[in-house]
């Protein structure tokens, strides 16, 4: 079957099969393997990507769901030679170590200032939860979420169209 | 990672074209919503349906709103917006306890409310939190729609009352005055299924419980339900000693399996303290503090 | 020697070379390598644990229209590669050939067009099993009707390994008599796993016209790894070029060698052209390198005014099927005989018996420094149940034993020889950063209102940088490391080492050492490693060994270099070598500051036709070969404190406080990194992690829904604090830390949890301590962790 959908703002068409995973279409289909995978159980998060500005398991996801949708990957994250806010402060703080999970920590942290820019550390812990890191034991990738929340300058994914979750259902099924 | 099998794969535009579908389809065919049930199954080679049916678009079937006196809530809404939904939490404070254990964050702002309960694991938490609340589901299929009693809406571990060509199309729950519901779960860690989690809902009359819903799931509870203490509670004072009593009943009366969770006996003694637990905050938040 | 100098210019928080291409999701991981025409491999796997292969029918996978290549432990026993050595002198299967011996040992392996095919293709494989009752309990793996594992081997007719002893058991014995307290407990380390986030898995790319092999690998000694291919499977070693690219995690894990990895270069061999397996997760939780699983007995000897006088051991170690732990050669159950501890002990005596079961082999892995791991929480747990016994408090029965300073080079009772330490300063620390005394009033006021809060001591010593090669080595390979720096024209440097990263900073560290040597910038030195074509030989990334070990060589390779500039120097200065002084990054002339060299100006004048000296080579290039005269001996104390809730049994690490001391730290953000990172693990193990098994063998901890991993929410936000007591023989007073919060942790955790249950007399409970194992540790009856409980 055919999917067309937009990935860092670009259009996409390719030939799949159904069973296709996201996270394999995005890492060998599109070679961007900037996200990662790391269980088999949707645990570790490790693929974690955008889907319509919402953060999600992308090996939970077939590849046809995302099919006239947009995705948002690590490489998307910000204009080349640019860094957004969060990838700095993850430097800064040196909030990754093999970085394996830090492109899927990264988007989730930059999902919440978008929708919380000023969260307590539990707050960022619980985003957080669903994402496993072996390496820092995220006490740094939490000063780095909080680093950058302190030095956002309306960042990206911060002007109008970014709802999410956080909008109610009926907001967004129309 | 693993991978799941081959499958052929087909998008519905409506209700109707999902029914449609899965008639033509027949029982090899399998409802996909947020995946999140099904897709590890698939991956795990556990499940092997031959055809999807992809429901994510139907617009229509994810919805959270107050009317006729009913909190009704759309299958398809995914957890994180009945999290984030003020009114099913100012009503049910039950769910927004309930969501906030159920997996992770990120899995929940794909999961859907209906994909969850038709997956029927015996350990769901809102299967649990349905049945305190004595939910209604509403079932479509090729002949129309039909209600059921969340409490009938199991009928085995992994199974339901959805026949292969139906489809769960919303959760609806009577709003009533003086009312209020906890839940409360243990797990080994964030976003564990339960070793043991019990909701509870009271409908408080000054200080007597006019109406008591329990809710218990990993337990082994019938129907996810503890009906004898829930029986024990009508019309009983909302105190601490009743509560206690009501906990001994719930756990008399379930059947918890020994597994990597934990014994048995350790199940069955949560199924209690739990159910004190929550009926406390209940109780509290009906105002009979 | 070098230690202690406070000035350091390079040296500090230096912001990490590396992230540039991890932020950007370019770095690249072995599953991100595509080669063209790359096949994928996937491996299929014994669904039970101990069975006899009557007979395996391939025919329906080779017909497959993707599929390229199925091999089978028939076909590779042609060419005699069905069988490889282990990392302990033991061999392993690469695919089964007889009798499977774990649930999930390698059974075929096949290659196809992408991976979704290839994993198809497993299940049109046919195997008929004829199951045999399996040894899954290892305290019945010695009775005397015990099926036999290992009868491959000739002649063996039980499932013993080795056995291993170490210290004095006359003087032992002797100081037990005469004791007044004695306290004795049995306590399991269990089986775990470090379970990095990326999994294992190689490319193999056999060239079939210029017959080289070149391996992508998730491996934490690629030189090792190569040596090994040119052993095993008679390819010319200078023909193998191993690469580990970047890497998702180690934690000892990716240091051996895997039957994928073999597999896929067979497979690229077969079909002429790469072959690609990377392992699922339940591949790598079933049979990847597990970690510790011992079964200890520990007894302490103390007289009545709490002096301790005498530790004895004895444990019985799980290996699984085959003996593929690592460890050096001479230390079958590694440095476990670091159980004498941090304390001044006049004897101590320890015991260790392997054997054989039918799960996956391993048992040295997860950061536990060979063993140390287990070591410390043997003793650590005694101590702590002696002050229970002494009535005293176990900071203060620590304090009183401690080693002292002036008692150091300190040779324990078990033959080991700690460097440098100032311990009970750094109990010290420890007990002020956390507000002892403060803890100890509010967890009495707590407990008057039935409340449990806990307090956790743990103090430990480490043996970290293998290691001296004469009697450290691994399969032989002594553990010696090189190191190889150049310094081009333009002053810029290249250092290439042979230990290779995982995530723990090298091409930061080690460029901050060069440059502190040579008084360049950080950013003018480029660090190569993890590719054996541009790096020296090594015994690569593990037990701590980068800094002690690597970071020796490149300090040594610099210094060289350093005088190496010092002769060109001198010429360009036309003085006399020994009138020249380094200050400054310049060689200068000693009183005339204004007459002085950078070493860029050093090192073009090097490359160009400068008349130098008789017998003064050209260039500025310089290598070494590091053998450590000793191991370093890191330490640390670290304090807990935990909530426990007694209706539900459920845990809260409330704070952690970690004191460490790793001697001179080059990165001190890098090293709190590493400490974060380890204590994570420890609550992890102490709270929620363990690979269990039922009565058949089927491995329960197959999948993280059950191999539970502390996240965001469970880690409580570490508390470091430091002391720095250099190492006296490290070139640059460095020790390593890598392991030493793993080592450190659980014990802390596991005696705060202990200490909370005190009012219902709850005396030990085995990791993990679940919720329902503490419940039922209160109720008396805590829980067996190693075996399922149906």
């Amino acid at each position: 079957m055919q999917i067309t959908l937009t990935v860092n703002d670009a259009a996409v068409t390719r030939e799949i099969e159904p069973r296709l995973l996201l996270i394999h279409f995005l890492r060998d289909d599109l070679e961007l393997t900037g996200s990662h995978w790391g269980c088999d159980t949707s645990n570790c998060g490790a693929c974690v990507v955008w889907l319509d500005e919402t953060p999600v398991k992308s090996c939970t996801v077939l590849a046809a769901m995302a099919d006239g949708h947009r995705v948002r990957t690590v490489e998307g994250m910000a204009p080349p030679g640019r860094l957004d806010p969060v990838q700095e402060g993850f430097a800064r703080c040196h909030g990754l170590q093999c970085g394996f999970c830090t492109p899927g920590m990264m988007l989730t942290a930059r999902w919440l200032l978008d929708h919380n820019p000023d969260p307590t550390e539990a707050e960022i812990r619980e985003a957080l939860s669903g994402q496993v890191c072996r390496c820092t034991g995220y006490e740094n990738i939490v000063r780095a979420v909080q680093w950058a929340a302190r030095h956002e300058a309306g960042g990206p994914g911060t002007g109008p169209g970014a709802a999410g979750p956080g909008a109610t259902a009926s907001e967004v099924a129309g | 990672m693993q991978v799941p099998a081959q499958v052929e794969y087909e998008k519905a535009a409506s209700v109707e074209h999902a029914l449609a579908l899965l008639a033509r389809y027949g029982p090899e065919a399998r409802v996909l919503a947020g995946g999140h049930s099904l897709i590890p199954m698939m991956k795990l080679r556990l499940a092997q349906p031959e055809t999807l049916v992809d429901i994510n678009g139907l617009s229509e079937l994810c919805y959270l709103r107050v009317a006729d006196g009913e909190l009704h809530i759309g299958a398809l809404t995914r957890h994180a917006q009945l999290l984030a939904s003020v009114p099913a939490g100012e009503h049910f404070a039950i769910l927004h306890d309930a969501e906030k254990v159920i997996a992770d964050p990120v899995v929940r702002n794909w999961g859907t409310i209906g994909g969850s309960l038709c997956q029927a694991d015996p350990s769901e938490d809102l299967s649990a939190a349905f049945a305190a609340l004595k939910a209604i589901m509403v079932i479509r299929g090729p002949d129309g729609t039909r209600t059921v009693p969340a409490r009938e809406f199991h009928t085995a571990p992994y199974e339901t009352v959805v026949a292969p060509g139906e489809l769960l199309t919303e959760i609806g729950i009577p709003i009533r005055p003086g009312c209020g519901s906890a839940y409360e779960k243990v797990g080994r860690r964030v976003g564990d299924w339960p070793v043991g989690a019990a909701g509870a809902a009271l409908r408080l009359d000054g200080d007597t419980i006019a109406d008591a819903g329990i809710g218990l799931t990993a337990v082994g509870a019938r129907n996810f339900a503890a009906a004898e203490a829930e029986e024990f509670l009508r019309g009983a004072a909302a105190s601490e000693e009743n509560f206690t009593r009501a906990g001994q009943i719930a756990a008399e009366h379930c059947r918890p399996v020994s597994d990597q969770r934990g014994p048995a006996a350790y199940k069955r003694h949560l199924a209690a303290e739990l159910t004190v637990r929550a009926l406390r905050r209940a109780r509290d938040r009906a105002g009979g503090a | 020697m070098n230690a202690g100098r406070a000035n350091r210019g390079a040296y500090g928080p230096v912001p990490r070379k590396e992230d540039a291409r991890f932020l950007r999701g370019r770095g690249t991981f072995v599953d991100d390598v595509q080669l063209s025409g790359m096949l994928h491999g996937a491996i299929l796997r014994s669904p039970v644990a101990h069975a006899r292969i009557r007979s395996i029918d391939t025919a329906a996978a080779e017909a497959h229209p993707k599929v390229k290549a199925v091999l089978t432990g028939e076909i590779l026993a042609a060419r005699k590669l069905a069988w490889m050595p282990t990392l302990s002198r033991d061999v392993q299967a690469v695919l089964a050939t007889d009798k499977v011996r774990f649930q999930g040992q390698e059974v075929a392996f096949v290659v196809a067009e992408d991976r979704y095919s290839a994993r198809d293709a497993l299940e049109l494989i046919n195997v008929e099993y004829e199951p045999l009752p399996p040894v899954i309990d290892a305290e019945r793996a010695l009775d005397r009707d015990a099926p036999v594992i290992r009868d491959d081997i000739t002649g063996k007719a039980d499932n013993h390994i080795f056995d291993w002893s170490v210290g004095d058991q006359a003087a032992t014995d002797a100081a037990f008599a005469a004791a007044d307290v004695v306290v004795t407990q049995d306590m399991l380390y269990p089986r775990v796993h470090p379970a990095p986030l990326e999994t294992c898995g190689a490319v193999a790319d056999m060239d079939e016209v210029s017959g080289k092999l070149t391996i992508w690998s998730t491996s934490q000694a690629p030189h090792a790894h190569r040596t090994l291919y040119a052993l095993f499977l008679s390819l010319p070693e200078h023909k193998i070029r191993v690469i580990s690219p970047d890497i998702g995690g180690g934690f000892g894990n990716k240091a051996p060698v895997y039957p994928g990895y073999v597999c896929a270069i067979l497979g690229s061999q077969v079909t002429g052209r790469p072959v690609k397996w990377v392992e699922d997760r339940s591949e790598n939780l079933m049979s990847t390198a597990f970690a510790r699983d011992f079964h200890m007995h520990g007894e302490i000897a103390a007289t009545r005014d709490g002096t301790i006088l005498a530790l004895r051991a004895s444990v019985l170690a799980d290996h699984g099927a085959f003996n593929g732990a690592a460890q050096p050669t001479k230390f079958p159950a590694g440095f476990f005989g670091m159980f004498s501890g941090s304390y001044d002990l006049r004897a101590a005596h320890g015991q260790v018996t392997g054997v054989y079961t039918n799960k996956a082999p391993g048992g040295v892995a997860y950061s536990c420094s060979f063993r140390i791991t287990e070591a410390v929480y043997l003793v650590e747990r005694l101590v702590d149940l002696l002050a229970r016994e002494l009535d005293m408090d176990p900071a203060e029965l620590r304090m009183k034993n401690l080693l002292r300073p002036e008692q150091f080079p300190h040779t324990t009772p078990t033959g080991w020889e700690y460097d440098s330490g100032d311990y009970t300063r750094t109990l010290r620390v420890a007990l002020e950063t956390a507000g002892y005394a403060e803890l100890r009033r509010e967890q009495a006021q707590r407990r008057e209102r039935g409340e449990l809060m806990g307090i956790g001591i743990s103090f430990f010593t480490e043996a970290v940088g293998a290691g001296p090669r004469g009697h450290m080595d691994i399969l032989g390979l002594g553990m010696a490391d090189g190191a190889d720096l150049r310094v081009h024209p333009t002053g810029k440097a290249v250092l290439a080492v042979s230990c290779q990263t995982q995530g723990q900073g090298h091409e930061t560290t080690f460029a901050q050492i060069v440059a502190e040597e040579l008084g360049l910038s950080v950013d003018d030195v480029e660090v190569v490693h993890g590719d054996t074509d541009r790096t020296p030989f090594g015994l690569g990334t593990y037990g701590s060994r980068s800094t002690p070990v690597s970071g020796a060589a490149a300090a040594v390779a610099a210094r060289k270099v350093r005088e190496r500039a010092r002769i060109v120097a001198a010429a360009m200065l036309e003085a006399s070598a020994d009138d020249l002084e380094w200050a400054d990054g310049r060689w200068q002339v000693r009183g005339d500051p204004a007459h002085g060299k950078t070493l860029a100006e050093i090192a073009m004048a090097a490359h160009s036709s400068l008349d130098l000296p008789e017998g003064v080579l050209g260039h500025l290039d310089a290598d070494t070969v590091y053998n450590p005269p000793n191991l370093t001996y890191p330490y640390g104390a670290y304090i807990c404190v935990v909530d426990v809730d007694p209706g539900t049994g459920v845990v809260q690490v409330r704070r952690f406080v970690a004191v460490d001391d790793c001697g001179v730290r080059v990165n001190p953000m890098i090293v709190a990194g590493q400490i974060h990172g380890g204590l994570a693990d420890g609550l992890g193990m102490a709270l929620m992690q363990a690979i269990t098994f039922d009565a058949d063998g089927n491995c329960l901890g197959g999948s993280f829904m059950d191999y539970l991993l502390p996240t965001s929410v469970e880690c409580p936000s570490w508390e470091l604090g430091e002391t720095v007591t250099p190492c006296p023989h490290h070139p640059i007073g460095a020790k390593g830390v890598g392991e030493s919060a793993t080592v450190g942790s659980p014990a802390a955790v596991v005696n705060a949890v202990m200490d909370a249950l005190k009012p219902y007399g709850v005396r030990h409970a085995d990791m993990p301590l679940t919720p329902a194992n503490v419940w039922s540790a209160i109720q008396g009856t805590p829980l067996r962790t190693d075996l399922a409980l149906t």
